[in-house]
Formats: C-alpha cells, sequence, structure tokens
C-alpha cells in the first residue's frame, strides 16, 4: 500500500485513544472488589438488559466475523449467509437453556461451566475435560480477532518491515492486556457499548449509502456471477449443498453459546431474566450481521478486486481485504477511519472477553482443582489476572509467527471440540441421568471423531458422510455431538450398573434452576 | 423430565412457537432462488433476513406469555 491515509489514521487513534482510557476508569463502574473473582471475572453479575445486550452482542459478533463473512460471501457467494440461519436458531437455544444456567450458577456461586459440571456431575476429570476443552477452542478465537485489526492496521496504509510492521498490533495488545488486568470484564462491558454504536453507525450507513452509489440492489445483485448467488441446487443421492449449509447452521448455533466467552457474557447478567430478554432483542444484531455479509456483493459490484490501488491489500490479506477495500472505495477518510475503529475496537471486546472466560477457567478448574485447592479469594483473582495476560500474549505470538492459516484451522477445530460439551453443559443443566464416566467417554469419542473427519475433510468443516450409497455432506460438529450422545445414552445404563454402590453425586438442586 | 415443569413454566405450549424457525430457515430447499425479488433483493436473502425479524417477534411472544403464566399460577 502505497500511501499513509493520515485523516483516517488521525480518527482510529483518537477513537483508541478514547476507549483505552474508557478500559481503565471501568474499573469504578458498578464499583466492585477487584480481588474477588466473580468481581473481576463476572462483573460482579451486575449488568442489566441494557448493557448485557451490548456486552454479549459485542463478544458474539466479532470483528473476524465483520470481515470475514462478507469476505466469504466476496469470495464463495451465497454460502456465506448460512451466518443468518445460524443466528436465527442460536437464540431459541439460549432462550430455553440459558437461563437455567445462569440460575444453577447464581446460586451455586459457579463462574464457569467447569465449576457447573463438577458440582453438578462430581466428577472432577470430566469437569477438567470441559475446562481444557474451552481454553483450547477459545485460544485461536483470540488470535483470529488479531486477524482483524492487522487487517485494517493495513488498509491504513501502515506497513513496514519486520518489527515495525508488528508494532500497532503490539501496541493494540498491550493497551488490551492492560485495562482487561486493571478492570476484569468492567473493560469490554463498557467498551463493547461505544464498540456497537460505531458498528451500528458504519453498517446502516453503508447499506444506504453504497447502493445509492452502486446504482441500487439490483445492479449489485447483476454485478453477482450466477454461481455465486443461489446455493447449488443437490445432484442425485446427495443433501449437496442444501445439507450442508443447513448443519452449517444448526452445528455453529449449538455451539456458540458452549464457548467460554459465551457463557461469561451470560452468567454477568443480573437475572436469567435478563438472558430471556436478551434472547429476543440480540437479534438485532444478526439482521446487521446479515447487511453486513451483503457487503461482499457490494465489493464484487464495486469493482474493487481489479482496482490496482487496492492490488498490494488482497495479495497480503486475500479477501479479506474485501470489506476495507470497499470502504475505502466509498467512504471519505474521516468516516474510513470510524469505520476501521469499530472493527479495530471490535476486536479488542471479545478478545479481552475471551481471555477473562479462559483465566476464569484455568483458575478455577485447574489451578484451584489441582494445584492450590485452598486459595484466598484475593490470591485467586490474582493468579486469574496473570492468566488472561499469559493467554493473550501466546494469542499475539502465535499470530506473529504462524501463518494465519492455520489460526482459521484451530478456529476450525474449536467448534468441533467445544460442541462435545454439550451433554454435560446444556443437557446437564436439564438432567442428572448421565453418568459422569459416561459423559466423559462421549466427549473423548465426539472429539476424536470430529477431528479424524476435519483431517480426512482436508481442513474442511463439511464431511461428505455416506450411508447406504447416499451421501449427506454436512458439518462434521453436529455429526459428531450425534456420536457422542449416542455413546452417552448407551454406557450411562452399563456404568450405572458397574458402580451400582456409588451414590451419584450432585450439589445442585432442582429448585437451583429457576427464579 | 419432571425439573422441566419448574416455576418458571418449562411446560408451557407456548414454547413451541420457537420451533417454527428452525423449521423456516433449515431448510434451504424452501427458499433458494432468486424469484420474487424485493427491492432488487434476491428471494434467498430477504426471506433469510425477514426470518431475522420474525424470529425475534416469536421469542418476544413467548417471553411475554411465559412471565405473564408464571405471575398468574
Amino acid at each position: 500500500m502505497p500511501d499513509v491515509n493520515w485523516v483516517a489514521l488521525a480518527v482510529f487513534v483518537l477513537l483508541f485513544a478514547f476507549i483505552t482510557w474508557l478500559g481503565f476508569v471501568a474499573a469504578h463502574w458498578r464499583k466492585g472488589d477487584l480481588d474477588l473473582l466473580h468481581e473481576w471475572g463476572l462483573g460482579g453479575r451486575r449488568f442489566g438488559t441494557v448493557v448485557t445486550w451490548f456486552l454479549i452482542g459485542g463478544d458474539l459478533y466479532t470483528a473476524y466475523t465483520f470481515v470475514a463473512v462478507p469476505a466469504l460471501a466476496f469470495g464463495a457467494g451465497a454460502v456465506a449467509f448460512f451466518a443468518v440461519p445460524y443466528t436465527i436458531v442460536a437464540y431459541p437455544i439460549l432462550f430455553l437453556v440459558f437461563p437455567r444456567l445462569w440460575y444453577v450458577c447464581h446460586k451455586q456461586g459457579y463462574i464457569t461451566a467447569g465449576d457447573f459440571v463438577r458440582g453438578r456431575f462430581g466428577n472432577r476429570w470430566l469437569a477438567l475435560a470441559i475446562t481444557i476443552t474451552g481454553i483450547v477452542a477459545t485460544m485461536p478465537y483470540i488470535a483470529l480477532q488479531l486477524v482483524g485489526i492487522q487487517v485494517v492496521i493495513g488498509a491504513l496504509g501502515i506497513s513496514g518491515a519486520g518489527f515495525t510492521s508488528d508494532l500497532p498490533l503490539i501496541i493494540a495488545f498491550i493497551i488490551l492486556a492492560a485495562f482487561t488486568y486493571s478492570s476484569g470484564l468492567r473493560a469490554p462491558a463498557s467498551i463493547a457499548i461505544v464498540k456497537d454504536l460505531l458498528i451500528y453507525v458504519t453498517a446502516f450507513t453503508a447499506i444506504i449509502a453504497i447502493p445509492i452509489e452502486l446504482g441500487g440492489f439490483g445492479k449489485i445483485f447483476a454485478a453477482v456471477p450466477a454461481e455465486k448467488l443461489l446455493l447449488s441446487a443437490p445432484g442425485a443421492g446427495t443433501t449437496g449443498s442444501y445439507g450442508a449449509y443447513a448443519t452449517l447452521a444448526l452445528g455453529s448455533a449449538l455451539a456458540l453459546f458452549l464457548y467460554p466467552h459465551s457463557i461469561t457474557g451470560i452468567l454477568s447478567a443480573n437475572s436469567g431474566r435478563v438472558i430471556r430478554r436478551n434472547a429476543a432483542l440480540l437479534p438485532a444484531y444478526s439482521f446487521m450481521l446479515g447487511l453486513l455479509a451483503l457487503f461482499g456483493f457490494f465489493a464484487i459490484a464495486a469493482g474493487v478486486s481489479t482496482d490496482p490501488q487496492f492490488a498490494a491489500g488482497f495479495k497480503e490479506f486475500g479477501n479479506n481485504f474485501a470489506v476495507p477495500a470497499l470502504f475505502l472505495h466509498s467512504f471519505p477518510s474521516w468516516f474510513v477511519g470510524i469505520a476501521f475503529a469499530a472493527i479495530g475496537i471490535g476486536a479488542l471486546v471479545p478478545a479481552a472477553i475471551m481471555s477473562i472466560a479462559a483465566a476464569n477457567l484455568y483458575t478455577r478448574n485447574i489451578h484451584r482443582e489441582f494445584i492450590n485447592k485452598n486459595p484466598t479469594d484475593q490470591q485467586e483473582a490474582q493468579m486469574a489476572k496473570w492468566v488472561s495476560l499469559i493467554v493473550k500474549a501466546g494469542a499475539l505470538v502465535f499470530i506473529l509467527f504462524v501463518p494465519t492459516k492455520y489460526a482459521i484451522y484451530l478456529q476450525l477445530l474449536g467448534g468441533i471440540w467445544i460442541i462435545q460439551t454439550l451433554p454435560a453443559v446444556m443437557l446437564g443443566a436439564y438432567t442428572r441421568w448421565f453418568n459422569d464416566w459416561a459423559l466423559l467417554v462421549g466427549w473423548a469419542v465426539g472429539t476424536a471423531a470430529g477431528t479424524a473427519m476435519a483431517a480426512a475433510a482436508h481442513l474442511s468443516p463439511t464431511y461428505p458422510l455416506a450411508i447406504a450409497g447416499f451421501t449427506f455432506p454436512g458439518y462434521s460438529a453436529l455429526y459428531t455431538v450425534i456420536l457422542n450422545l449416542v455413546v452417552v445414552v448407551v454406557l450411562t445404563p452399563v456404568f450405572n450398573a458397574l458402580s451400582a454402590h456409588r451414590a451419584p453425586a450432585d450439589e445442585t438442586a432442582a429448585a437451583d434452576y429457576f427464579a | 423430565m419432571n425439573e422441566l415443569r419448574g416455576r418458571q413454566g418449562g411446560g408451557s405450549w407456548w414454547y413451541l412457537l420457537l420451533i417454527i424457525q428452525f423449521v423456516a430457515v433449515l431448510w434451504p430447499a424452501f427458499y433458494n432462488r432468486a424469484e420474487p425479488t424485493l427491492a432488487g433483493m434476491p428471494f434467498f436473502y430477504w426471506y433469510q433476513l425477514a426470518w431475522v425479524l420474525i424470529g425475534a417477534v416469536l421469542t418476544a411472544i413467548v417471553y411475554f406469555v411465559t412471565e405473564a403464566e408464571a405471575r398468574n399460577r
């Protein structure tokens, strides 16, 4: 990229400075004792409907989403729209299951999914499996947020060789690490409000202004090649792209709220009712995400990929450069600054929540369970603060030294792994019927099978499952969580019979699961 | 699954409303076509965007009804 866009850069830096300040003063917001883990790591469970809406919205609809979904539409077309049915079916799941999880965690003082599983099934090894899965699935997700920042920094025209080219990213990360350390979950919660307002302003301006500039939606869709405009109809003997589209949507929706950062966002609400309300309010973000997916088509219609001024950007970032190029093509510099800041800050919010969630998991379910069994409250909170730094440093090192595609592969595998916690966490919120060791075996089988499927499909999310000459290409995560469940259901009576002398441990009571 | 019938109204028939959106969007054969377009947007796209809004309204209805049921119990 030839020149630095100074106006856009100034607006970008100004907004970043503002949220840095906000991140630090957030420590005093709804003040609590930050030497307690639930104050640092869950914001004291104090957030009402509106803050929770911003927090979970900022948490789930990440900067990477806003770059990668339009990039997929730009490159592959209609299939990118699976993000829309995905988020449509995710919210009924949030509405039904997760208020129960909120109530029991609130009553028993649980901070993580690992805490819940430990209490519900009384098996520290099952809780350990849930915990490690959560941490491992989260790490590449944090790394991908950095890709979002990298793309906009590159698009601002900042480039260089070696260390200087990485400097802006390192600065952004030091800012992130510092305010997360000092303010805990209150920092991303307050910054999410600013970030989401910026994202909404950007998205709605773009969805109105760019089609006017390009001559209307009719012209935009006419510019999209016919094979990209719709899903290809399945041939004989296969569910084809329809099956892939639907299973990707359903599997992703089932996995979404099992991620540690989702659960952290949910548990920081101040009542189960707040979660239920948000299941009806959060679709506002899904609607925006659907509009953003269309930006990929706007980029096709605007012809950014053949514009020589963007050639270097596409060469460096691939299709992920489509949205930044579209904004540079369509907007004045000062607005480009706002839009890019929205993406950049949009990366910091989920990255902060993810690192807090991973820190909570390590502190509660590994350190306290296996290393120091009786920490003081202050030691526990301090441990979490240090772990949040280590997790982020790890993500930064990963993104600086390992090619981006590996972070994308690992994030894909992360989805397949995290869904394997569904029987224990989501169904566990309803029933104690399952045997704890059966759950552990089911988890292991699902994880192994999912990993093998992804490897066999050359690290593509969909696996062509063949049954009796009929092929069902579908999301490996969904197939393997079904396998996991079958194993659990078959083994539960067997294991119960083998350990008939042992009373099932469950420190929760039926009344803990609702208001 | 007796635990389902908590005070929150876990057993309410109204929860079945939430199934509708699963059926509507998880079978792409329903909507994988270009016609009719809306303001130039192919059916595939505006149909799914419309279901974001319908799904939110259905969820809101279930919320209000089940909250009212829980209060009246």
